[in-house]
């Protein structure tokens, strides 16, 4: 199996509820407290395992806003786990998720350095790195109703923008999604092989704006008013 | 990169301590310039080690959870950072078989393979912190050849100029100390200015666009998502001028290379020697400690294009 997610980047509208979801179900979860430092205080800062980024895309009148959250991409070449000298970051064989053993974790760094994703955090109330766990102690919760069994960020996103499946299945959802609309990996070049697929923005139809002015002797008023108020 | 102190002074003072015991092996072997008497090789090689393991104690300050430090030797078949720790370990017992040998007048070949297996442990120990950097494909900067080629120079320079200082108030002839040293800086320096110039030109590094994906058009941030820092803003978002970068680039070669370089000479027609070589070995371990300031500040990770970088 390998577990992972597919964001679709046309319909996110970027309002952070996967993040809230997020750290509400894993401050309390196997990997928690996530810690805050001066939550009400000037400087708020926190370890989160999700964060949304908004980019723009191309110029004005093309230009768009794409939102953008980022989690671990549990990448089958994940650096973090090569790179950690205690064995404290591992990926399971079984499912691909990668973890942090908090009980052996010395709180180096060295993982973040390695991560380009920016997915590690480093907690400094615990001195231990955290992550995203792809809410390992929810999916195979057997309490849970089956369609429950699922990442918190992706029960709780109201565009339905997030999925969560299994890679390795061809016919499954994640899959053909990934298959129909060209879903991709983040920095292909680092030869990471992340999970986690996004699917790009949809083309829009262009809309049609209005070209020339309309003419008129109001509007030749206008236009000599504008020539001479000076900006 | 944040440039963090406990990292630069055990990179610092663990490479010139690598450097000065495998040079004063060879000092010893060789019985360059005489040969240093029986107390003052078991004295420099316990300063060697001492300089060794306060950098190591002092890298265990930038750990968030130094209690499970013990645990960093048990990925030694993935990490270079455990492999690092594991060859520094196996270095000590040997470097302390090789001083006691000479100091209870052991078999010749006790002293010799003993010497001989230190200082190539301690050339694999600094090879491997160079490529703890050097093995990140996140860091442009570090991701090169160079960077453990630079480390080992600079550990071996600051090393033999700690080496001819020995040699000086020894007594010793320091011609032959003399020549090692201006060889081994003049490698650093070239080295060093090798690794410069490489680093200025981006080359094939990642974008925003292949960060995003988003590779038809431009792309700009817009906004990072977060009210203020993040760890990974901290981590990785320290930023430094390019004319500040260039001013420390200079005063490396001046004060790491180049004052060691007049001091050798200084050393050389017999001016004050004493001062001399302390000036050379301070310019050294000054340098080098620059050296490693800016090789953190220049670093950029690519973390950094979603935070606004449009290139890393």
């Amino acid at each position: 199996m390998r577990l992972g997610l597919v964001i679709d980047l046309d319909v996110c509208v970027g309002c952070h509820a996967c993040a809230i979801a997020c750290k509400e179900w894993n401050a309390s979860g196997t990997i928690g407290p996530l810690s805050d430092y001066q939550p009400y205080g000037a400087e708020p800062s926190g370890v989160w395992f999700n964060r949304i980024r908004h980019f723009e895309m191309d110029e004005y009148p093309n230009n768009k806003t794409v939102n953008f959250p980022m989690s671990c991409n549990h990448c089958e070449d994940a650096d973090c786990v090569t790179v950690c000298p205690t064995g404290a970051s591992y990926k399971r064989a079984e499912d691909g998720i990668v973890l942090v053993d908090q009980d052996k974790c010395m709180g180096c760094n060295y993982c973040s350095w390695a991560c380009p994703y920016g997915a590690r955090e480093l907690d400094r109330s615990s001195g231990t790195m955290k992550k995203c766990t792809l809410c390992v102690d929810r999916i195979y919760d057997q309490n849970l109703p089956v369609e429950e069994r699922q990442p918190s960020c992706v029960l709780t996103c109201p565009a339905h923008a997030r999925m969560f499946g299994d890679f390795d299945d061809p016919d499954s959802a994640v899959s053909r999604v990934v298959r129909e609309r060209g879903g991709y990996g983040l920095m292909p070049e680092l030869n990471y092989n992340p999970t986690n697929q996004y699917l790009p923005p949809r083309r829009k139809p262009v809309i049609e704006m209005s070209g020339a002015p309309k003419g008129g002797l109001k509007e030749s008023i206008k236009q000599f008013a504008n020539r001479l108020v000076r900006r | 990169m944040h440039p963090a102190f406990s990292v630069i002074f055990f990179t610092v003072a663990s490479g010139a301590g690598f450097g000065l015991f495998s040079l004063l092996f060879i000092a010893d072997t060789f019985k360059l310039g005489g040969g240093f008497e029986r107390d003052q090789l078991v004295a420099g090689g316990l300063i060697a080690m001492a300089l060794v393991v306060f950098g190591l104690l002092s890298s265990t300050f930038h750990l968030a959870n130094p209690k499970n430090a013990w645990r960093a030797f048990s990925r030694f078949r993935t990490s270079w950072l455990s492999r690092e720790g594991v060859f520094a370990m196996i270095f000590m017992p040997l470097a302390l078989i090789y001083l006691a040998s000479i100091m209870f007048d052991a078999p010749l070949w006790l002293r010799e393979i003993s010497g001989f297996l230190t200082a190539v442990l301690a050339w694999i120990t600094v090879f491997s912190t160079g490529m703890i950097y050097a093995c990140l494909k996140t860091i442009r900067q570090w991701n090169t050849p160079l960077v453990p080629a630079n480390y080992l120079a600079l550990g071996y320079a600051s090393g033999s100029l700690l080496l001819l200082l020995g040699a000086v108030i020894s007594g010793l002839d320091t011609m032959p100390y003399i020549a090692m040293s201006a060889l081994i800086v003049a490698i650093a320096a070239v080295l060093k200015a090798i690794y410069y110039f490489w680093i200025r030109d981006p080359g094939l590094s990642p974008t925003i666009n292949t960060a995003t994906g988003l590779t038809r058009a431009k792309v700009k941030l817009l906004d990072t998502g977060h009210t203020h820092g993040t760890f990974l803003t901290q981590e990785f978002g320290y930023r430094l001028a390019r004319k500040k970068a260039g001013l420390i680039k200079t005063l490396v070669f001046v004060i790491g290379f180049g004052l060691p370089g007049l001091m050798l000479i200084a050393v050389f027609n017999g001016e004050s020697g004493q001062f001399a070589a302390l000036a050379a070995a301070l310019g050294g371990l000054i340098g080098a400690a620059m050296e490693r300031w800016l090789f953190f500040a220049e670093a950029r990770h690519v973390v950094n294009l979603y935070h606004g970088a449009q290139r890393c």
